[in-house]
């Protein structure tokens, strides 16, 4: 379970988080959505601590995370990170883009890492590109790479940050796909996408962000069909 | 103009052995540039103002005053001051390892931070400690971008490396400049280094590429 409260952001003179509090359940999936600028990925990197917030707290399963003593590494290991733009390690086959965490933060043996490895890259429809770089994969492929990456830690909790939003359009639906069936696994996932129809599929509950202000909270049915405040509304009629 | 090189011919082998002279202490000044370059490009990219400051200062000495003040200060000004005559060979090995640690500092500290920011991102989110981050993601793309200005730094100092000859080091450029007075002709003795200075970077480029290119196979 993740709980914040009271988050809020600043850089510089610019806060971009104010005062944001929610809760996200064992096994939810969160769709976060928003304009551009709304503070959606600033949010989102709050969760695992690559930014941190310039004050309130983040619980995860009560564990206060925002504790200055806190062990960063040890927190994220519990937590996958997907980014827009991958971020593979381009001097890594694919096979050991994945088995590397998993090796160094674990401590798994080549061999164990390797096959756990290879069992996600299996899932996510990719055994014939184990050996290749990743500069030889399509961009689908990429981010299927770095989701497995992600899984092989073995994550209690996913983070996507605008996963589908670098790709070509006909490559859109492998990765959803390859979300999807994380959905069926009942983990729990916190998605920033732009994806609107994916976010209505999917999701349990949908984050609407705008200025830094989470505005409204709801069932994505409830959400999508009767938004209740303007700014929400104005952003639906600009992306449905 | 009449040049005449049979009057170089005894010399020759006296001029060849400041082929290994010259790349003696070049190499060993190369060795303490990288190994002081590579300590004070770990300074710089760590959260200590105080390290970066010392650095920084440190490099901002070294390449903003000439090398051949360097090389007289170090050879003349530190036996005046401490009464202990260091020699030619240590004097030179101090000035351009010294030297070459201040550019060396920055081409690496550049070469790490050209390395894209998702890299790190990446390995933090995967809860990868400082030390295997730089160990096994970050250097290993720096140093293709490293190596190329590397190996620009070391064909600069082999060049340049002909100044210590100011303090009588008896490296090519000295023995040439000796020959000349011997035989009273400058042309050919000069003429003569200049091909072997030219032969050494020529050499030194190639193997810079060939470098490269072993690095740039997993693109
Ligand atoms: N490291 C940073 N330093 C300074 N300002 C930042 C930084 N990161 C984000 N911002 C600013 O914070 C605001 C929110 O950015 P954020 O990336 O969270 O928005 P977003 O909702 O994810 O937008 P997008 O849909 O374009 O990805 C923006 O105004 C951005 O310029
Ligand atoms: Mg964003």
């Amino acid at each position: 379970m993740i709980k914040a409260v009271n988050i809020t952001k600043d850089f510089g003179a610019n806060t971009v988080l104010k005062d944001i509090s929610t809760t996200i359940n064992h096994g939810e999936v969160v769709a976060i959505i928003g304009p551009s600028g709304s503070g959606k990925s600033t949010f989102l990197r709050c969760l695992n601590l690559l930014e941190e917030p310039t004050s309130g707290n983040i619980f995860i399963n009560d564990k206060k995370i925002t504790d200055k003593k806190i062990d960063k590494l040890a927190i994220r290991k519990n937590i996958g990170m997907v980014f827009q733009h991958f971020h593979l390690f381009p001097h890594m086959t694919v096979l050991e883009n994945v088995a590397y965490a998993p090796q160094k933060v674990k401590k798994l043996s080549k061999t164990e890492a390797e096959s756990i490895a290879n069992k996600l890259l299996d899932k996510v429809g990719l055994t014939d590109k184990v050996a290749a770089y990743p500069n030889r994969l399509s961009g689908g492929q990429k981010q299927r790479v770095a989701i497995a990456r992600a899984l092989a830690m073995e994550p209690e909790i996913m983070l996507f940050d605008e996963p589908t939003s670098a790709l070509d359009p006909e490559m859109v639906k492998e990765v959803l796909d390859v979300m999807k069936d994380l959905v069926d696994t009942g983990m729990t996932m916190v998605i920033v996408t732009h994806e609107m129809n994916f976010a209505k599929e999917v999701a349990d509950k949908v984050l609407f962000l705008a200025d830094g202000v989470l505005v409204e909270e709801g069932r994505p049915q409830e959400f999508f069909n009767h938004p209740k405040t303007e700014r929400a509304q104005d952003f639906l009629a600009k992306v449905l | 103009m009449n040049l005449d090189f049979s009057q170089i011919v005894p010399y020759i082998p006296f001029m060849i052995e400041g082929i290994w002279v010259t790349l003696g202490f070049v190499f060993v000044s190369i060795l303490i540039g990288l190994i002081l370059g590579i300590i004070l490009a770990l300074f710089k990219i760590t959260k200590s103002k105080l390290l970066i400051g010392v650095a920084d200062v440190y490099t901002s000495i070294f390449r903003g005053t000439p090398l051949i003040l360097q090389l007289m200060i170090i050879y003349f000004a530190i036996p005046q001051l401490t009464g202990y005559d260091i020699g030619a060979f240590v004097s030179a090995i101090m000035a351009f390892g010294l030297n070459s640690a201040a550019y060396v500092s920055e081409i690496i500290r550049a070469g790490i931070m050209a390395v894209d920011r998702g890299q790190i991102e990446a390995a933090e989110a995967l809860g990868v400690s400082y030390r295997p981050m730089m160990q096994n993601i970050i250097l290993p793309q720096a140093v293709k971008n490293i190596l190329p200005a590397l190996m620009n730094e070391f064909i600069t100092l082999t060049k340049e490396s002909a100044i210590v000859s100011t303090i009588g080091y008896l490296d090519l450029m000295r023995r040439a400049q000796i020959v000349g007075a011997d035989i009273y002709r400058n042309f050919e003795p000069l003429l003569f280094v200049g091909a072997i200075y030219w032969v050494m970077v020529f050499v030194l480029t190639k193997l810079g590429k060939a470098a490269e290119r072993r690095l740039r196979q997993s693109d």
